[in-house]
């Protein structure tokens, strides 16, 4: 309990609520924007937040981040249009909702339920803490080298129907990664004599060419449009209420949420898919799915916005991201000398419970500011893709040219923003590159420490933590495997279809 | 069954034209770097295996060429969806933003970064078609706010434009310091 009084002593500066309602609001209106996610936020704010305060520079993008889907939940319900990727599975219920004369009702419960999925997350990590911080330590460099394999290899086989595209591009991240000076024995790797070289790929360059760059040439390059006029009218109150009816879907929703966030390199995308699962199997009515059932845009809702909260525990207990955007988040660490991992969960605790406690208020600010300002967001969100585009490229040129007044680091950026567009347009995943760079540079450090003590291969899975992720990483690749075989009988494997409206694979 | 037979549809990925060319260009790419691991990483003579300099990037190209040469495989088998030469002019036409984004680059440390970046925005509006008074505003007023707040404001790493110096001694110290 004390911990949980100086972690809200430590967010009561003026300038970390400043950050939190900015980061807040600017989230829901970059959710809210269809073309804009958050990880091209985030990656364009990265290195305007290494001037601030580690917790400042935190809640601000942990703002964003939290706050997007709400935002998104708007686009995809009203003009089925998801403002996120992550909002695909919104516009599934949400739509035929609207189209029925209930825009108002759904847009309601998707503020309700996003809001019980991200208070749910952030009360069982509070809950969750101090088992956290027993455990943590026991993480050594075995535990924390397995448990980033296993985000990599979560990471490729989640992508079902990309797995092959998934592993290589999860290997190109590695291989960036190792590109330049090595740290121990000083020697070149890949570097081809070019001294731009020696010094690697920035993680930040890298991700504001990935993620930002290219979406700003993809929105320039392809047909301009705007999301259309539309109003909701109605109260936005009603949907407070229908929730408790469909408590028991919101609270599986949510705890699936929880647990996807809290698996690296999992994420939204399988806690929408469980809970929707779950909902659509649970219902009384299950034939409603798809077409405006409440019950399944509160599994979808709900699921999406536990995930955040979540996600941190990797991120903080063991310095491990599970995806892009908390990848993201570690850097702002790193430039501070803050090292996330089980000395910051055991010794900085406070410093956990003011982020969580971030993530309440954050909830609370976007709750009220939707159930107000949702006409007004309407408005806002009308701008032109291609002036979209603009505003990107121009923010992005920042984001990279700050970090070290570089052209080259511009030059590179701007070919990972082609590379990104390309991966955009084949809906190839970029998220594994950004996590093989970030857990590849892990998994390198932790095994040359981790083998020291390391004499027989038995030893490294003899500690009870390492045994444990080691048979789930087994479990991980003999369900996989049981999964294809299943598919191959069924003949149901993805077939070669064309274009068509699909399911995104880019996350932010 | 039908809803669940489409709720699968949404979380399976379909393969888009230009794939084949995707697919081949990555897996040549993936091999060359394999030609160039033995000359572009070394061996330290009296380090174990998990310490060595080439472990890793080994493990990274030979997954790239394993994981790329199946991603090929299996899109060359596919049957081929047409488009393919149209969607490769696609991504080459972002070379012409890269050429303004790369112009907007060189151009900040010389003229300035509030100059050139209201330049830059309204280039970009009007090379992205907009031709009314009220975008062609929008879009130099947006300029305007990011230089005022990024550099004048949150004082964000950006060289001074070398024409500063050449400004009256009354406005050359606030242009140098915060435009």
């Amino acid at each position: 309990m004390d911990t949980l009084f100086s972690g809200i002593t430590l967010l009561a500066q003026w300038d970390v609520l400043v950050a939190l309602v900015i980061g807040s609001i600017g989230g829901v209106i970059i959710g809210a924007l269809p073309g804009v996610g958050p990880a091209v936020a985030i990656a364009i704010l990265l290195p305007a937040t290494f001037a601030f305060e580690p917790l400042v520079g935190l809640t601000l993008l942990l703002g964003i981040y939290g706050s997007s889907m709400y935002g998104g939940a708007i686009p995809a319900i009203l003009i089925n249009t998801p403002g996120t990727p992550v909002n695909a599975l919104t516009t599934y219920d949400g739509y035929p909702m609207t189209k029925r004369g209930q825009g108002h009702r759904a847009l309601s419960l998707a503020y309700t339920a996003s809001f019980f999925g991200g208070i749910f997350s952030v009360v069982c990590l509070i809950v969750l803490s101090p088992l956290l911080a027993l455990i943590a330590p026991h993480f050594g460099s075995r535990e924390i080298f397995l448990a980033a394999f296993m985000g990599i290899l979560l990471v490729v086989v989640a992508h079902r129907g990309q797995t092959f595209a998934a592993g290589m591009l999860a290997c190109l991240g590695i291989f960036l990664n190792t590109v330049g000076l090595e740290p121990v024995k000083y020697t070149r790797r890949f570097t081809f004599e070019q001294s731009w070289l020696t010094s690697g790929f920035d993680l930040i360059v890298v991700v504001l060419g990935l993620f930002a760059i290219s979406q700003a040439f993809l929105l320039l390059i392809e047909k301009d449009h705007a999301p259309e006029n539309t109003h909701v009218e109605g109260s936005m109150f009603a949907g407070v209420k229908e929730l408790l009816g469909i408590k028991r879907i919101a609270s599986v929703s949510s705890s699936l949420g929880v647990l996807m966030g809290m698996i690296p390199g999992v994420g939204e995308f399988t806690a929408q898919f469980l809970s929707y699962t779950y909902a659509q199997k649970s219902s009384k009515e299950p034939e409603k799915f798809g077409d405006g059932s409440p019950e399944g845009l509160v599994a979808s809702e709900a699921a999406n916005n536990a995930v955040p909260g979540a996600a941190m525990i990797p991120l903080l207990a063991l310095g491990i991201p599970g995806e892009a955007l908390t990848a993201m988040m570690l850097s702002v660490f790193y430039v501070h000398n803050v090292i996330p991992g089980p000395q910051l969960f055991e010794q900085q605790l406070d410093f956990v419970m003011a982020l969580y406690v971030a993530l309440i208020l954050l909830n609370v600010i976007v709750l009220v500011f939707l159930l107000f300002s949702t006409n007004l967001l309407l408005k806002i969100i009308q701008i032109p893709t291609r002036f979209l585009g603009i505003m990107i490229l121009t923010l992005s040129f920042i984001g990279v040219y700050s970090l070290r007044n570089s052209i080259t680091d511009c030059a590179v950026a701007a070919g990972f923003g082609v590379f990104g567009l390309i991966l955009k347009r084949l809906n190839l995943p970029i998220v594994p590159i950004i996590l093989g760079m970030v857990l590849g540079g892990i998994m390198e450090v932790k095994l040359r420490s981790a083998m020291a003590a390391v004499k027989t291969p038995i030893d490294f899975i003899s500690r009870p933590i390492a045994a444990i992720i080691f048979v789930m990483i087994i479990g991980i690749l003999i369900l996989h495997i049981r999964t294809l075989i299943i598919e191959y009988k069924e003949r149901r494997r993805p077939e070669p279809v064309g274009p068509d409206y699909e399911h995104s694979s880019q996350q932010g | 069954m039908s809803k669940i037979k489409v709720f699968q549809d949404l979380f399976q990925r379909y393969r888009r034209p230009g794939d084949q060319v995707f697919a081949v260009a990555f897996l040549l790419f993936a091999l060359f770097l394999l030609s160039q691991l033995g000359a572009q990483t070394d061996t330290v003579k009296r380090t174990k295996w998990f310490g060595q300099p080439s472990l890793w990037p080994s493990i990274a190209v030979w997954g790239m060429v394993v994981f790329g040469g199946f991603h090929a495989l299996s899109v060359v088998v596919s049957p081929r969806l047409p488009g393919r030469w149209k969607e490769v002019v696609f991504w080459l036409r972002s070379l012409e933003y890269v050429l303004y984004f790369l112009v907007y680059v060189v151009l900040v440390p010389l003229s300035g970064y509030l100059p050139t970046t209201l330049a830059f925005t309204l280039f970009l509006a009007l090379r992205a078609g907009f031709r009314s008074w009220q975008a062609l505003g929008l879009s130099v007023f947006f300029g305007l706010c990011v230089a005022v707040i990024f550099r004048g404001f949150l004082q964000v790493k950006i060289p001074a434009g070398r024409v500063y110096e050449y400004l009256p001694d009354t406005i050359r110290a606030f242009a140098l310091t915060y435009l």
